[in-house]
């Protein structure tokens, strides 16, 4: 649905995305992670059509993004870092004006607006004036106006800044209903308990170039020691145990303590039923499992040695 | 189609709601035009205004100097008030009076006897002090001074003892005489005479008042020439002309500084985002500045007609004709200072200086006829110029479509040189 070729962009001196390619298949989310200043949103604004790159291209349907009025943008929604809202007018004016922008005709128009307040739960306050707002609202309105058009492509550029627990709940909630839906998302985020929770693939990009592009399981496996299956027994453990462990494949490391067993595993999905086929092969009773995969942060600071928050 | 409205609506919509900008931009214009009309206008100024402070210092207080001051202090034109000449003098100098005169002692006889005394005689002398900041002043009072002079002198000549007094020693000097021709000599002896004879009826019959020899011949009718007689120059429309112009690129330049402003903003992304030409995104923008111009136009027009009687006595075409021009011209200005601008802040503060000048020189606060003729010729090449000149010549002149049509054709080639220089240099991303 989505594809970036090559895609560079500089400013002056600065490279600011660097030969970027990744893809994105019809309904389905990917995450662009990284922190501030990698070149998330110069990357989305090419998408967008806003900057036409230096080189490299954008295709969408596997057709190249071509000038101002390409009419490939319909396909596109986007979902600004900056809110991008009226607020003079009433939250349905906005809709309406963005619907017009869009050449929607009159019932048109009326239905997608009235589609979007309602997916975005903002039936209730449509008549009133944004100014009125609080920011979480206007961050889900801001959303709304991304959809009016229908697009195929919805484009968000770290829409949960700023946010309360509660829109951003909302958010995500509208974001799992557009992604039942079909349409393909790309999120651009720094949090990556967000990318980690939505997303069906992490992009991370690290001084406008991509650094990594897989699942987030996929990611956890460049980080094995930071994937634990921690294992509570009945009885003590004998040091003997832990020798037989390390044998599995997949098992990278073993600590044991006073009643607690703890595994790390390149990959805990794979590894995870032999060790416990393990402990029940040698009569050992467990009480209690739980896992813990490696964090983005974990994974961003394996890949360049600094930490992803700055 | 559907994009160009919405944007356009959203333009004015969000104009007419802050309430600030339509007090400026209708209110303020209104209020100054009224004052500078006022100022300006003739029937308002003669009322008061226009009577010339005058001192007269009469050393003399013959006959012929006390008769013309009655004249002088009875003239309309003139304000005039006895006073004693270094008062006068300090008077003038420090502005309090425009002109002071002095009658010397000796003025009525030495009038007298040069009034038939031939080229010459030595001539009587008055003194005009004034005030250099009114030259013009100054001027109109020795016409009116010359006239009034003329009328005294004769009357005392025709009526009074001193003119006696003068034809008696004219026609002694005349029997004296051996250089003149005996013919010239009879014919001037005999038109004394006369005169010494009518002098002499007028004084026994007591009937000073009826006819007391020759007056000024004529009297002089004046008419302000505008757009037909009896129609006065209205001051009223040249002050609304020119403040409406002004305010209004007061409001192109906020429309200007608010798309400048916008590229600050996500709404500027999302305008990008949908797949509209730049012609829509910045036409759109002018359009509406255009509209925006006319409805303040119309608002200042209906205001000064209800109120002050401004009526478009020329070509109501020709009207709309420069009023569109002017507002496309308005629109453009607007595009440009966008696209030149470097933050909306210093762009603000830059494009009004250029304004007050544009404005001032285009003869907005002051009609352009009252400028040096230099200054008048300079002024042409401002657009301003031809968009006051263009109102004035429909208002007041009321003037035909064809006295507009270069107005119109250089506001429209102004607008075309200032939008094409916008769209070129106008910068697309945000920032
Ligand atoms: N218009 C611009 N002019 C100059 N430098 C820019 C511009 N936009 C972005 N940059 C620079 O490019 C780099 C990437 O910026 P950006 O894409 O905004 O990063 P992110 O969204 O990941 O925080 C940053 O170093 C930023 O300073
Ligand atoms: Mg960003």
């Amino acid at each position: 649905m989505l594809e970036l070729h090559d895609l560079t962009r500089r400013f002056g001196a600065l490279t600011a995305v660097d030969h970027v390619t990744f893809g994105a298949a019809a309904g389905e989310m990917v995450g662009l992670l990284g922190p501030n200043g990698a070149g998330k949103t110069t990357t989305v604004a090419m998408i967008a059509g806003l900057l036409p790159p230096d080189s490299g291209e954008v295709r969408i349907g596997g057709r190249r993004l071509g000038g101002d009025t390409d009419p490939l943008k319909s396909r596109i929604g986007l979902v600004t870092q900056d809110l991008a809202l009226i607020d003079g007018l009433s939250a349905a004016e906005n809709l309406q004006f963005f619907a017009a922008l869009y050449d929607l005709d009159r019932q048109a128009s009326k239905r997608a607006v009235a589609e979007a307040l309602d997916l975005t739960g903002l039936t209730e306050r449509a008549r009133d004036k944004v100014k009125t707002f609080s920011g979480g609202m206007k961050r889900r309105l801001n959303l709304a106006a991304a959809l009016l058009h229908g697009p195929d492509i919805l484009l968000l550029d770290e829409p949960t800044v700023g946010v309360d627990p509660q829109s951003r709940n909302a958010i995500f909630e509208n974001l799992e209903t557009l992604k039942r839906r079909g349409t393909t998302i790309l999120y651009t985020t720094h949090y990556m308990e967000e990318a980690e929770r939505l997303c069906d693939r992490i992009v991370i990009l690290d001084h406008g170039r991509v650094i990594a592009d897989d699942t987030a399981q996929g990611l956890s496996k460049l980080v094995p020691a930071q994937n634990l299956i921690t294992v509570a027994l009945e009885n003590a453990p004998d040091a003997l145990l832990a020798d037989g462990l390390h044998a599995l494949s997949g098992v990278q490391r073993v600590e044991t303590a006073p009643g607690v067993v703890r595994v790390a595993v390149t990959d805990l999905a794979s590894t995870m039923p032999a060790v416990l086929q393990w402990f029940t092969n040698r009569g050992l009773k467990y009480q209690h499992v739980s896992t813990e995969r490696a964090s983005l942060e974990t994974v961003f600071l394996a890949l360049t040695g600094r930490a992803l928050r700055d | 189609m559907r994009a160009f409205t919405a944007l356009v609506k959203k333009d004015i919509r969000l104009y007419m709601a802050d309430r600030r900008a339509v007090l400026m931009s209708v209110l303020a214009p209104i209020a100054i035009a009224s004052f500078f009309g006022f100022i300006f206008d003739e029937t308002g100024a003669q009322h008061q205004a226009s009577r010339v402070a005058v001192l007269l210092a009469d050393e003399d207080r013959s006959a012929v100097s006390t008769n013309l001051a009655a004249l002088l202090t009875a003239d309309s034109a003139l304000d005039v008030k006895a006073a004693a000449l270094s008062q006068a003098r300090d008077a003038v100098r420090r502005g309090k009076a425009t002109v002071a005169i002095r009658f010397p002692a000796g003025f009525g006889s030495t009038a007298a006897s040069a009034f038939f005394g031939g080229a010459d005689a030595r001539k009587a002398d008055i003194e005009l002090l004034y005030d250099p900041s009114h030259a013009s002043e100054a001027s109109m009072v020795q016409g009116i001074l010359a006239g009034h002079a003329m009328e005294a002198v004769s009357k005392e000549m025709f009526s009074g003892k001193t003119g006696r007094d003068a034809v008696d020693a004219s026609l002694a000097q005349l029997r004296g005489n051996t250089t003149i021709a005996s013919d010239q000599q009879r014919a001037l002896t005999s038109l004394l005479e006369g005169v010494k004879g009518w002098n002499d009826v007028s004084q026994s019959s007591g009937s000073a008042g009826a006819v007391n020899g020759p007056t000024i011949p004529f009297e002089v009718k004046k008419e302000p020439v505008t757009s037909g007689t009896g129609v006065p120059y209205n001051g009223y429309a040249h002050s609304f002309a020119g403040m409406g112009v002004q305010f209004i690129l007061f409001m192109a330049i906020e429309m200007g500084v608010g798309l400048l402003a916008q590229r600050r903003e996500g709404l500027w992304k999302r305008l990008r985002a949908a797949p509209l030409s730049r012609t829509v995104l910045l036409g759109s923008r002018a359009v509406s500045t255009a509209l925006l111009s006319l409805f303040i136009l119309a608002c200042l027009f209906l205001f000064a007609r209800v109120v002050f009687g401004v009526r478009i006595e020329g070509s109501l075409t020709g009207f709309v004709g420069v009023a569109v021009a002017f507002s496309l011209l308005a629109a453009a200005f607007g595009l440009l200072i966008a696209s030149l601008g470097r933050t909306p802040e210093s762009a603000r503060g830059l494009s009004i200086v250029a304004t007050l000048l544009l404005v001032m020189l285009g003869g907005a606060w002051v009609p352009t006829f009252v400028f040096p003729k230099w200054l008048q010729q300079a002024t042409a090449v401002i657009p301003t110029r031809w968009a006051v000149d263009g109102l004035d010549a429909t208002t007041w002149r009321g003037l035909g479509l064809s006295s507009v049509a270069w107005p119109i054709f250089f506001l429209l080639a102004a607008t075309l040189v200032f939008g094409g220089l916008a769209v070129a240099r106008f910068r697309w991303e945000s920032e």
